[in-house]
């Protein structure tokens, strides 16, 4: 047994070293020389500064905005410094109860729209983080945006469907629609329809 | 369940199978000692290894020497990862100030990390520094997975020689398998993470602005947000290629920055299942009859397909209470439908589903959607999955020799049917092989199911319970099953991080480690003693369709006259709550 100690003692100093030190510095290196946007966090900038990454959902609940899926982050909804799910079972009343405050929350904001909601709007993510919507629960909004922001339908419409991303390869994954970057572009559309307006008056 | 779910369940198996045979021949090359391409750069390295460590490479072990080698190097992980991650406050690389990690966690995080289970009872963003991520956490990925291999390996090699006293060279396996094996595999795997989004980097946090700014649970406003960053790249690389699991934050694989494209989802399932996958290829070749590897290949295959059908159809389904609520759950073009409680949109009910069976097959415990809030039915295949003994196809090495073991039982119980001394690969099973088998074998329900009888009679047991109900036990059971079996997936509503989880878990987890792997090399060193029989008219031929649906029904008679009780009081129970 003796005669293992050393072995077991330069062996775990070196290839701790090796894997744990050279290899996620290499990593590190190459990483922030060929891809520099995504290995620091995909971040979207608008007017020079930064404004959120492009994989990382943020909490939006203004009728003007597309509205994400429910976040069950501690302290404060799509909160990135402690992703969770709510790991809610499938029995538990508090997930019925959830649901069925969302469901209200969501006609409240929208009386007339009778579409049933698609089940990624009313149910947390598994991160509570997840950036993305389906793309029947980016149409199922598209009323209450536009009449929140006196925009047509067919404009905020054609906006989805701008924004939606297929399945990956046409094959892999769901087809989405990434809600920060559609929320961008519809304040740009926005500012672009008032500029149009003033420049008549 | 739609087309294209089951066309890209269909691609991921076959694109597995595709890889089977390359990556199994080379494996098999590695380990048996010859010459590789990687040599020409890797080389120099690894010869300065062994000059360092006084090891004479050539020189071979008996069981004993190679267990008591294994013992000693993973105690001194055990010791190592401990100790760095009660002083991280102290040492340099934390950018976000974290101070040491309590005792209770830091005995259970370095348990989880050396026995390959990697169990979260830690939040990664809110408790680890990057030193502590990259040093210790990353570190122990390799070499827990590069033990696991080596055991297995040794295993192959008892069964493959005869009248030998030696099964190979600890050290020289375990350096081997990480240079040649997890690190190029390793270096690949995590730029292509990168280049879909996977962070890499050594700086501190990133806040940034809301675009709409909300209010926290005290009615606080909160204007913004802070971005966890981090080297996660290069340690989740080989938390799934090593069947790992350790999320580099709190939510795992289903975290964007972890996962963040339907291809690095593919990749890391990919990952996961297809070193445990090739070792069958590599046992078929270092046995010298490819044909008995793919017979192992094939009950893994039937087990695992077989049970990514169940889970997918039961979250297709979507939960009934919701429906009642009038909640869209039917599958579309433009919604992925189904139980989407804890999953992501980019992966959808399928994407979930086949990693979640792959993440609990294969012993990795990595997660992309929270198991916690699956369906019954759903939940109950992961939990059957890991109570079968992580064997199809397991974490890398130990499903191979826990298979490895289930085959010797088969073929034991086949013999005593017709009155026979049973063999396998002209290797007679006598009464010491039995005895190691069993204990092998039995260890794992015993711990689990008494560790769970002990959490839920006790109050410190009761107090994590999360959810209420049947689903509240299945919590329990779900965290001894995962912990014993070295998986690492939770139920995530248990509140894990609590001294009586901790210490238990701790316990749980190297219990199931390192109990199966010492009977495993005992087991290794008396197979090559033995003589090679040459097989005759009565020898049990272990390569035809009839074996592989013994063996099949072997594993599953004993699995589910274990487990049926358990599972009856928690998913099965919670399932007529909800269809009744």
């Amino acid at each position: 047994m003796r005669t293992q100690i050393r072995p077991t003692l330069v062996i775990l100093s070196l290839l701790t070293f090796i894997t744990g030190l050279l290899y996620p510095m290499a990593i590190t290196g190459i990483a922030q020389w060929v891809f520099p946007w995504q290995a620091n966090g995909s971040l979207l900038e608008r007017d020079g500064q930064v404004i959120g990454s492009a994989l990382i959902g943020q909490p939006f609940d203004d009728p003007r905005y597309f509205w994400g899926r429910p976040s069950a982050t501690a302290s404060f909804p799509y909160n990135a410094a402690a992703s969770s799910g709510s790991n809610l079972g499938p029995t538990n009343p508090a997930l019925e109860e959830a649901v069925r405050v969302r469901l209200e929350v969501l006609r409240a904001a929208d009386p007339a729209n009778t579409q049933p909601v698609p089940v990624d709007l009313v149910t947390t993510s598994g991160s509570g983080l997840d950036p993305h919507i389906s793309v029947a629960a980016a149409l199922y909004q598209v009323s209450r945006v536009a009449r929140a922001r006196g925009l047509a339908e067919e404009q905020v419409r054609a906006l989805v469907e701008q924004y939606t991303e297929g399945r990956q390869f046409g094959v892999l994954g769901e087809p989405r629609v990434n809600v920060l970057r559609l929320n961008l572009a519809l304040d740009e559309t926005t500012r672009k329809h008032e500029r149009l307006h003033s420049g008549w008056r | 369940m739609t087309v294209t779910g089951v066309l890209q369940i269909g691609i991921f198996f076959l694109a597995l199978l595709a890889l089977v045979k390359p990556l199994g021949t080379y494996i098999m090359r590695v380990y048996s000692g010859e010459r590789v391409f990687l040599e020409r750069i890797l080389g120099p390295v690894e010869r300065l290894i062994y000059r360092f460590a006084g090891v004479e490479p050539s020189q071979e072990m008996s069981w004993k020497t190679y267990a008591v080698a294994m013992l000693l190097f993973n105690a001194a992980g055990l010791l190592f990862l401990y100790a760095l991650q009660r002083l991280q406050g102290v040492l340099p690389l934390n950018p976000q100030g974290f101070v040491a990690v309590s005792p209770d966690l830091a005995f259970n995080t370095a348990a989880s990390f050396v026995t390959n289970t990697n169990w979260q009872a830690y939040g990664g963003e809110t408790t680890m520094s990057h030193l502590t991520r990259m040093l210790g956490l990353t570190a122990q990925n390799f070499l827990s997975a590069a033990t696991g291999m080596a055991v297995a390996i040794a295993f192959i090699r008892g069964l493959a020689r005869h009248t030998a006293n030696t099964i190979g060279n600890f050290w020289v396996d375990l350096v081997r398998g990480t240079l040649y094996i997890l690190l190029p595999l390793a270096v690949v795997l995590a730029l292509l993470l990168v280049s879909q989004g996977v962070v890499q980097t050594l700086s501190a946090y990133k806040t940034v602005a809301l675009l709409d700014p909300t209010t926290n649970a005290d009615g606080q406003p909160v204007t913004e947000q802070t971005l966890a960053l981090g080297p996660a790249a290069s340690q989740i690389a080989i938390k799934h290629l090593g069947t790992n699991g350790g999320g580099f934050f709190n939510a795992n694989s289903a975290h964007p920055f972890e996962n963040p494209t339907p291809l690095t989802n593919f990749l890391e399932m990919l990952a996961e299942a297809v070193i445990a996958f090739s070792l069958t290829y590599t046992f078929g070749k270092m046995v010298g009859d490819t044909r008995q590897g793919w017979a192992l290949l094939a009950v893994m295959m039937i087990i695992l397909v077989g049970s990514t059908l169940v889970a997918y159809v039961s979250e297709s389904a979507g939960n009934p209470r919701l429906a009642a609520l009038g909640v869209e759950q039917t599958a579309s073009s433009l919604n992925p439908g189904g139980n989407m409680e804890g999953k992501e949109v980019r992966f959808g009910i399928a994407n979930s589903a086949l990693f979640a069976v792959v993440t609990t097959g294969t012993s990795t415990g990595a997660v992309n959607s929270m198991h916690d809030s699956f369906t019954p039915l759903g939940g109950l295949v992961l939990l059957w999955l890991m109570q079968l003994g992580e064997i199809a196809p397991g974490g890398v090495g130990s499903g191979l020799y826990g298979i490895l073991v289930f085959a010797i039982v088969a073929v034991f119980v086949a013999g005593l049917m017709v009155g026979r001394t049973p063999e396998y690969l002209g290797k007679k099973i006598e009464v010491y092989e039995m005895k190691m088998a069993s204990l092998i074998i039995l260890i794992m329900p015993m711990v689990v199911l008494s560790f769970t009888a002990l959490a839920v009679v006790t109050a410190a047991g009761k107090a994590s319970v999360f959810n209420p109900g049947p689903h509240g036990f299945s919590e329990v059971l779900y965290a001894f099953t995962s912990m014993a079996n070295n998986n690492g997936s939770a139920f995530g509503g248990l509140n894990a991080n609590t001294p009586f989880y901790n210490i238990t878990g701790g316990l749980v987890m190297l219990i199931g480690r390192f109990w199966p792997a010492v009977p495993a090399l005992a087991l290794a060193g008396s197979l090559a003693r033995k003589k090679k029989v040459p097989s005759s008219a009565g020898t049990l031929p272990t390569h035809t369709p009839l074996f592989i649906l013994w063996l099949l029904s072997v594993i599953l008679i004993v699995g589910a006259l274990n487990f049926f009780p358990a599972l009856a009081l928690g998913p099965v129970a919670e399932h007529f709550l909800l269809f009744r």
